[in-house]
């Protein structure tokens, strides 16, 4: 494996990062540039497709598939800051453009695509990122990182290393928030319920960080905390291990 | 079966606010997942397992009517008779008509799935036929009127102090929810049953082919009572539960019982392969094997196939959050949670709403991780909601954003004035950083949680802006 310093490498944010949550996108980038990888970010990049996809509109799915990995087609490491939207790259796109002329390409961007923990542990071989957090944080594994790319490893060995951080273990933190895309307005009920499991879960640690990797799921479970008064804040991985918790509010 | 003339989302809401459901899902689904965890811990390399069951039963799936004919010749040949069934109706009317010619008054039943899928009780109880459920869990739903809810635990939606009432009203049993006491007393109501019934109706965990025999495992010893002391046993078997070889139990037996229940094999394994030979003392006079297609060839070969590989454990069910949270009922067919999902639009596709259970999955992939065939049952729900786009059973609504989306995903100008727009809106109804009301249908999120408003700048503006900064500084 050649050193870290001579790497460079593609970050693709992600539709949700962009419009809501840019201050992940720019603690990924910090991430990846603090271990000596240079960070391009193609013009243009909008979204993986996955909402369409999961919907089953996959006419308009491949559309922006498409022109997705037209835009990844040069980017050597591709780095996403989510393990969903890695997922739908690496486990759907398969299915996506299984016998259409993108097949070859699509096989070539899901060979080069990482979640972001997975790149830095995996790939760079970096354990400790020089961050620092004084409280307790508990961690949330996001399904599609945990079951379609087997995430969950890599969050923890980072988070192990924060200076001062004390990791508390987080009861059910397999166990779904009850996100899922569009099911969240579609089967609300369901997605609240399961929701509400989460946050007991949550409730019954000391944390007052919840962590986790994907910033929809983020979402999910940080506008219960935030309905329900909780003190706990939610925040995505990268903000913890770039020293940007403090860098937006709620 | 009143639920099935029930809109989906009204069944949903009814389970969740159901609070003696919300007890027994959450008490049951908590013991199923902890006892299978524990199950596993104690075998080497479970995955190696899942893989030897899965290719097992993919070989008998591959070649599957050659493995069926060789099943029933060599149950033919020990005196047993086979009855393909096309259909539920052929079924039922070989069943009803047997029970008739044979002078049949009272039936036992052990736990079958295959029967419930085609009503079978109904049709025995129209034809004036005494059918009385054996399983305990069966019992219980028997005696309250009620479908089973979950595959191997059919009353799992009900508490023990549900189950009290229910034996108190026809048991005559004294107020107590002790279960020693409860297992007692339908003991002592099912033995009578056994001894006096003419036929005994089971299921069957799989066929097993070169054998020339049908597997039924349980724990109570009712299946063994029902297939073996009535002078006739029938026994209903999808066609897609067999595999080829005797040898190949060595796994599925092992893989069924730590899936389902978290044991390492269940208490009782009986293999049947016809009725009672003249020097044994013991068995039943005639033996019936209903092979039920029912829909699976239809399945074979599609985009659905591997839902046939299926071996009816529950476990999917069990780790299911979405299951936990709204039990087997809401599902409305036969088969429930994420298997379900898939099986019954498949298998029942007139049932009310039965298109929308595709939907209800977060796609979390708990089922999948569960499954000890490893189906990847999140890949066929996605599959399913396709059909569903592809059918036009989707909302204008939904159709007229998905393309709206499509078009801005692949705009940047569209893309950036849309996020803009966005921005501005829920900045404005934004209060202290957050949203508390979106118009609907969004209100559908902001019913129970807060929503973030969006970002003044987005990343792609604001790295634009640090690229710049950085060229600056550089120069």
């Amino acid at each position: 494996m050649s050193t870290s310093a001579a790497r460079h490498a593609t970050l693709f944010v992600s539709c949700i990062v962009d419009q809501i949550y840019p201050e992940i996108g720019l603690a990924t980038a910090e991430l990846l540039e603090r271990q000596g990888v240079r960070v391009v970010v193609p013009d243009g990049l909008t979204c993986c497709g996955q909402m369409a996809f999961n919907a089953g509109f996959r006419a308009e799915a491949a559309q922006v598939a498409a022109r997705t990995l037209e835009q990844l087609r040069d980017g050597g490491d591709i780095i996403v800051p989510s393990g969903s939207c890695g997922a739908m790259i690496r486990h759907l796109y398969h299915e996506l453009f299984a016998g259409t002329p993108q097949a070859a390409l699509a096989e070539h961007v899901m060979r080069n695509t990482y979640e972001v923990t997975e790149y830095l542990v995996d790939v760079l071989g970096v354990s400790d990122v020089g961050a620092r957090y004084a409280g307790k944080i508990a961690y949330h594994d996001a399904c599609h990182g945990l079951r379609f790319i087997g995430l969950g490893r890599q969050a923890r060995t980072l988070l192990s290393h924060v200076a001062d951080a004390e990791i508390v273990p987080l009861a059910g933190c397999e166990q779904c928030c009850g996100f899922g895309g569009l099911f969240a307005i579609k089967q609300r009920a369901i997605s609240e319920a399961m929701l509400a499991d989460k946050l007991a879960d949550i409730a019954s640690t000391t944390c007052d960080l919840l962590v986790t990797g994907d910033a929809s799921c983020m979402t999910q479970i940080a506008g219960g905390l935030s309905r329900r008064g909780s003190a706990v804040r939610a925040r995505h991985i990268v903000e913890v291990l770039a020293n940007s918790v403090d860098a937006r509010r709620g | 079966m009143a639920t099935q003339s029930i809109a989906f989302h009204d069944r949903v809401d009814r389970a969740l606010d159901n609070r003696s459901l919300q007890t027994a899902l959450g008490r049951a689904t908590d013991r199923f997942v902890t006892n299978r965890a524990n199950a596993l811990a104690l075998v080497d390399d479970f995955d190696d397992l899942r893989a030897r069951g899965r290719a097992i039963r993919a070989s008998a799936l591959a070649q599957l009517d050659d493995v069926l004919v060789r099943l029933s010749e060599r149950i033919e040949a020990r005196g047993g008779q086979v009855f393909w069934a096309a259909d539920g109706n052929a079924a039922r009317r070989y069943i009803v008509d047997l029970a008739r010619t044979r002078a049949v008054r009272t039936i036992v039943k052990s736990k079958s799935m295959a029967s419930e899928e085609i009503h079978l009780n109904d049709a025995l109880e129209a034809a004036a036929f005494t059918v009385v459920e054996t399983d305990l869990g069966e019992y219980i739903i028997q005696l309250a009127g009620e479908t089973p809810s979950h595959i191997i635990a059919p009353c799992i939606h009900k508490t023990r102090e549900e189950i009290s009432t229910l034996f108190q009203d026809h048991l005559g049993m004294p107020a107590t929810d002790d279960i020693p006491t409860m297992t007692r007393t339908a003991r002592g109501a099912l033995r009578q049953q056994f001894l006096q019934a003419d036929m005994g109706i089971s299921g069957v965990n799989f066929g097993v082919a070169d054998a020339g025999a049908v597997v039924v495992v349980e724990n109570e010893g009712n299946a063994r009572l029902t297939t073996t002391a009535p002078r006739i046993h029938v026994a209903v078997m999808g066609i897609e539960r067999v595999c080829e070889r005797l040898e190949d139990l060595g796994v599925l037996l092992q893989l069924l019982a730590r899936s389902a229940t978290g044991q390492k094999l269940s208490v009782y394994t009986s293999i049947l392969s016809g009725p009672r030979r003249a020097d044994e003392p013991d068995g039943p006079d005639e033996f019936h094997l209903i092979l039920l297609d029912n829909g699976r060839s239809q399945i074979i070969g599609g985009d659905y196939a591997e839902a046939l590989l299926c071996i009816r454990c529950g476990a999917c069910l069990n780790a299911c959050p979405v299951y936990q949270s709204i039990g087997g009922h809401a599902y409305g067919g036969v088969y429930s949670g994420p298997i379900g999902a898939i099986l019954t639009p498949l298998l029942q596709p007139e049932l009310r709403d039965v298109h929308k259970l595709p939907q209800a999955s977060s796609l979390c992939g708990a089922c999948q991780s569960a499954c000890p065939v490893k189906i990847a049952i999140p890949d066929m729900l996605l599959r399913l909601r396709a059909d569903a786009v592809a059918a036009g059973r989707t909302d204008a609504i939904e159709r007229i954003a998905m393309a709206g989306w499509s078009q801005a995903m692949r705009s940047p100008t569209l893309y950036r004035v849309g996020g803009k727009l966005a921005s501005l809106g829920t900045r404005l109804l934004a209060r202290e950083g957050r949203i508390g009301w979106l118009p609907p249908p969004l209100d559908q999120w902001t019913h129970q949680r807060d929503f973030p408003p969006f970002a003044p700048r987005s990343f792609t503006e604001l790295w634009a802006e640090r690229q710049r900064r950085a060229a600056g500084d550089g120069r």
